[in-house]
């Protein structure tokens, strides 16, 4: 008897015990919003409350299969139903449910509560990055994974955020309700990052709310929750949280690039300025179609390097970029890349891996272009 | 099997047998590939859809291998992402049109009638016409991976616009597969009604059929209910892809999320159609080899019968983070919390039956109780999802693939696998192997384990479902997760093993092969002529 | 022993299939009036965010005074229509029960004329069914030749029994292109076959 209570008393320390231990990487995070925190708890009470039936059940189970084996002598008895067991048994898990819906009610009533949000961002899903654009504030930019493709292929030892990590990370102050509006360009995403319990599926030609407070400072990771494609796996979501100030004065400093950038429009670039711009914009935007290379996937993803049709025409070419071709995966990217973006691109592209144009489109002649 | 059965052939029996559709068979009956493509009885329709179906399940096991094996360390290794999403979209859809749905069906031909006290089905041509629709169906399935643009790669949930707009050229034929593979569950689905209706034996009331029977029926009404919902939509799918309407395009006015309304008020009912006859089917098995009747047959069929209702009112708990309104959210919630309670009651009374019995553990009672076990597991982690602001966290996670999983593989698969161990020996006159399928079951459930049980831990740590690549704190569950699914998939080839020793020879079984079966198929001969209950036989009821 | 019998389909086997039949053919049915039943429920619980397209009248119920909400308005060009639509202000702040007018400027940016349309979006939900749309190009196919801009109004009303807790109303116009070619074609086809009867 004493050595079974031992055993007991040492289990349901592992019990107390066992959770937070499982917390780091096999469990839900508990989350930096008081909503996560909420969610976690609700989701340990179901777990819990499974566990216990489970035991009761499994116990009762496995004592019958023990004690009533035909070879240990068990004669079976006669019984096949009784009226006033089965509705204890039905009333019972009824009663366990209804107080679990409780609860839930209260927490999910809140995570549709997005009034009075103190910042709006739209993030837009496109295929395969997201776009995030701060309302009100003339802050946008898109957001790809950073990750080489060299270490998917195994070329180069991973790094500590392997698949999980942005050129341009969403950038949100901490104790201020920020309301998300999400939509999409193309097909179904969803964005999800599991320290805030937000996740929502962004619906082409649809609009949907959601909100997250944060509590604490830092970086937070989520992915792509939606199979949206080809490369869903390779669409991350980092989001950097900090102290309302540096967030204001982060906001500010965009906002002052975004003027330049606009006004960078007017003047003249140089063709080195734009192959560098355009460089790192077709390694975040096109290479995971056309390859860093150039050389495409054909039939889906045509090359680009020796392109006949790109060299000779540099006016279907950039109207390819900003309009896209209907009917295929070639997105528009007018309302993704800004017009010095567009520019430096298609610069970029018609003078690397060989195909030396010599041309410099200038970020003004887009802008005529796309205002005509 | 079917094999041995022209010791019995109905040349022999032409005096008395009289099937509807074999009147020219007694002239000159048929042999070879043309009696198999003729066939119109119901042992063989069934062997049919039994050997399709494990022919299936190997072919989509593959398809999971495949997976599993570029899950196997992180990094692409193996196949290219679109390859990936091929194959995880094949590997669904073979599995649950082509492998569980047609095991059940091949198990509801053969033992429907014996159970019963029938001579066949109510509509044995029409019978044979529902199996042979199924390998042309899936032949073209499977053929759209090799067209251009390859085959079906948006999940086998194909939402639209992925599965519009942005599909591959193949979805054309995706679609029609589907439509021909609907076509036969429905033509089944209401032989199975006709026959259970109007064909039992005299004195049989339909609160004294065996449960299999009840599960069947219910699960035919489901059929008949939500097939032309699929039909529907995939229509609506063929008719945006091709024809320029705007169902689902929001573009036109449509609505990508009413894609995903009507493919739901399908596929939640779907996915009790794939485990009702897998409840009934261990609900014959535990009391027989328990040897005490089944506790609470009248609460049994009720329950089935409120699963079956509900599974109609629980659909959108797959679209918890789609947007739904507040009251919607709330609705779907509860009710799908409800639905549990009708399953507990179930899982409660093969508990209370296993209870004061006098227990044995041959092959089929092994699958059957693991089933009780890790589908229940299955059935817990389902609760968790129920729960929509927790859902948020799980949705589209390996969370939910570990539930689904659980109550589809030790769930469904072992019980067709109770099943077919538990009615060999009619369908042969052999008993199957002990010792090849306690390994068997051994293996299958650890396999079965290793796979799975991991995936709530990497779901719940955060990893997304349909990923090629994934970051690296997944990477010990989804070791784990591969070796458990090659060891799974090797050994259903001891499955394969015993069944064609036990076709081809083993110990002889008796009519009643095991002591405690009650039912009416163990009346008959092991193993079953090929004409049986000719003449319809008396029933005797159990006293109360 | 007897003759072999052709044994005659028991009756109750005609009735059970003859009923199943029935009941296919109704859910089949079923499937497509979802489609029309889905817009209908939307519409008239005001859920989902779906917008009537059909203009309704100003409620003349007087002004809310009392309170303000923030109505934003958000365009987007994501589909490959090279338009621009531009909007004279982002948001406004209205009384419930004040009709309010927003100029709206649609813009073929590209080289040659081409369809769209403008397809709207509410946000929250809950507030869809309290805004009443008097005068809006939600949905209308705009022709627009090359270069040319186009100004249309949206003229719409909050009812004043929009839920106290929404302060804020998000409307998003995403553009979208038309197929008019494949349309006019198979008008064109039926024209000349009607035409030579």
């Amino acid at each position: 008897m004493r050595t079974s209570f031992v055993w007991v008393a040492n289990g349901m320390a592992g019990l107390v015990v066992a959770p937070a231990a499982l917390a780091n990487g096999w469990n839900m995070p508990v989350g930096v919003s008081d909503l996560s925190q909420e969610i976690h708890s609700l989701h340990m009470t179901i777990f819990w409350i499974c566990v216990i039936i489970g035991v009761v059940v499994f116990g009762v189970m496995f004592y019958s299969l023990f004690k009533f084996r035909r070879s240990r002598g068990a004669k079976a008895a006669n019984f096949h139903e009784n009226t006033v067991v089965e509705v204890i048994w039905t009333a019972v898990p009824l009663l366990i449910l209804i107080g679990m819906a409780v609860p839930a009610t209260a927490t999910l009533k809140k995570m549709y509560d997005a009034s009075d949000a103190e910042l709006d961002v739209m993030i837009i899903g496109q295929q395969w990055r997201w776009r995030y654009e701060y309302l009100g504030e003339e802050v946008a930019f898109n957001s790809s994974l950073s990750t080489p493709r060299a270490q998917v292929r195994g070329e180069e030892p991973r790094g500590e955020h392997y698949l999980l990590e942005v050129d341009n990370p969403l950038v949100l102050p901490i104790n201020r309700k920020v309301r998300f509006l999400m939509t999409s360009d193309d097909v179904i995403h969803s964005w999800w990052v599991p320290d805030f319990a937000v996740k929502q599926d962004t619906i082409p030609g649809f609009v949907n709310e959601n909100w997250v407070r944060i509590n604490e400072p830092g970086i937070y990771r989520g992915q792509c929750a939606e199979l949206c494609g080809m490369d869903h796996g390779f669409m991350p979501i980092v989001v950097h949280a900090m102290e309302e100030e540096e967030f204001d004065t982060w906001l500010a400093e965009r906002r002052e690039e975004a003027e330049q950038e606009a006004m960078g429009v007017d003047r003249e670039w140089e063709l080195e300025e734009l192959m560098e711009r355009g460089e790192g914009v077709y390694a975040s935007i096109c290479a995971s179609c056309h390859q860093p290379e150039g050389q495409g996937s054909p039939p889906a993803f045509p090359a680009l390097a020796g392109n006949q049709r790109l060299l000779d025409d540099a006016d279907w070419h950039l109207d390819t970029v900003a309009n896209g071709v209907p009917g295929t995966a070639m997105p528009a990217f007018r309302s993704t890349l800004n017009p010095v973006e567009l520019a430096a691109v298609v610069t970029w592209t018609r003078n690397a891996w060989g195909n030396d144009t010599g041309d410099a489109v200038q970020p003004s002649a887009v802008v005529e272009k796309l205002a005509q | 099997m079917a094999p041995k059965l022209p010791l019995h052939h109905p040349v022999q029996q032409s005096s008395t047998a009289s099937d509807a559709g074999q009147a020219s068979a007694h002239a000159a009956p048929p042999r070879g590939l043309m009696r198999w493509l003729l066939t119109t009885n119901h042992k063989e329709i069934g062997s049919l859809y039994l050997i399709f179906s494990l022919t299936m399940f190997f072919i989509g096991g593959i398809f999971a291998l495949v997976v599993r094996a570029e899950l196997f360390q992180p990094g692409l290794q193996l196949v290219n992402p679109e390859f990936f999403n091929q194959m995880t979209t094949m590997h669904g859809l073979i599995m649950v049109f082509a492998a569980v749905m047609p095991a059940f069906t091949g198990l509801a031909n053969w033992m429907i009638p014996l159970q019963i006290g029938a001579p066949d089905m109510a509509l044995p041509r029409l019978n044979n016409f529902s199996f042979w629709l199924l390998p042309v169906a899936f032949t073209l399935l499977l053929s759209t991976l090799l067209m251009p643009g390859g085959g079906p790669n948006f999940g086998w949930t194909f939402y639209a616009p992925l599965s519009t707009t942005y599909a591959p050229p193949s979805t054309t034929f995706f679609i029609l597969s589907l439509h021909i593979a609907g076509i036969s569950s429905i033509l089944g689905a209401i032989n199975i009604i006709a026959t259970i209706l109007n064909m039992r034996a005299p004195g049989m009331r339909m609160m004294d059929m065996p449960l299999f029977c009840w599960t069947w029926l219910i699960t035919a009404f489901l059929l008949i209910a939500v097939m032309p919902v699929l039909a529907g939509v995939i229509t609506m799918m063929l008719m945006d892809i091709n024809f320029g309407t705007h169902f689902f395009n929001a573009a036109g006015g449509g609505d990508p999320v009413l894609f995903q309304h009507l493919f739901w008020f399908f596929g939640h009912p779907e996915v009790y159609i794939m485990i009702l006859p897998a409840f009934g089917i261990v609900s014959a098995i535990i009391p027989t080899f328990a040897r005490k009747r089944l506790f609470g047959y009248a609460s049994m069929v009720y329950a089935t019968a409120a699963i079956a209702l509900l599974s109609f009112l629980v659909w959108a708990h797959h679209m918890f983070v789609v947007g739904l309104p507040l009251a919607a959210e709330l609705f779907f919630m509860y009710t799908t919390m409800i639905i549990a309670v009708p399953t507990g009651v179930k899982v409660f009374n093969w508990i209370t039956t296993l209870f004061r019995g006098s227990i044995t553990f041959e092959p089929p009672m092994l699958f059957a109780l693991a089933f009780v076990v890790l589908f229940t597991i299955g059935g817990f982690s389902g609760l968790m999802l129920a729960i929509a602001p927790a859902d948020f966290q799980y949705h589209d996670t390996y969370f939910v693939v570990a539930h689904f999983h659980y109550v589809l593989v030790p769930g469904a698969v072992f019980a067709i696998m109770a099943g077919v161990y538990y009615w060999l020996p009619k369908w042969t006159g052999h008993y199957p192997n002990v010792k090849l399928a306690q390994w068997h079951f051994w293996l299958s459930v650890v396999g079965v384990n290793l796979t799975f049980f991991p995936m709530h831990f990497s779901g719940l740590a955060g990893m997304p479902r349909r990923i090629p690549d994934y970051a690296l704190q997944f990477a010990d569950f989804n070791l784990v997760s591969s070796l458990g699914a090659f060891l799974f998939g090797a050994s259903q080839l001891l499955f394969v093993a015993v069944v064609i020793l036990c076709v081809r020879g083993g110990e002889k079984a008796p009519a009643r092969a095991w002591e405690g079966a009650e039912d009416l198929e163990w009346t008959v001969p092991s193993p079953a002529p090929l004409h049986t209950f000719e003449t319809p036989p008396t029933f005797q009821r159990h006293e109360h | 022993m007897s003759q072999p019998e052709r044994r005659s389909p028991n009756p109750g086997v005609r009735r059970t299939v003859v009923r199943s039949v029935a009941t296919l053919v109704g859910m089949f049915a079923f499937a497509f009036a979802l489609v029309p039943l889905y817009d209908v429920f939307c519409r008239v619980t005001g859920i989902n965010g779906k917008v009537d397209t059909t203009a309704q009248a100003l409620l003349h119920e007087g002004v809310d005074d009392s309170r303000f909400v923030t109505v934003q308005f958000i365009t987007r060009n994501g589909a490959g229509l090279p338009w621009n639509l531009e909007v004279e202000t982002h948001q406004v702040r209205v009384h419930p029960g004040q009709s309010t007018e927003v100029g709206f400027t649609f813009h073929n940016a590209s080289g040659e004329g081409t369809w769209g349309r403008a397809v709207p979006s509410v946000s929250p939900s809950n507030a869809n069914r309290h805004l009443r749309k008097v005068s809006c190009f939600c949905f209308e196919e705009q022709h627009l030749e090359a270069g040319e801009r186009l100004e249309l109004p949206l003229v719409f009303q909050l009812a004043r029994d929009l839920p106290p807790e929404v302060n804020t109303v998000t409307l998003v116009y995403t553009l979208y292109p038309v197929d008019r070619e494949g349309a006019a074609r198979q008008a064109r086809v039926a024209d000349s076959k009607g035409g030579e009867a």
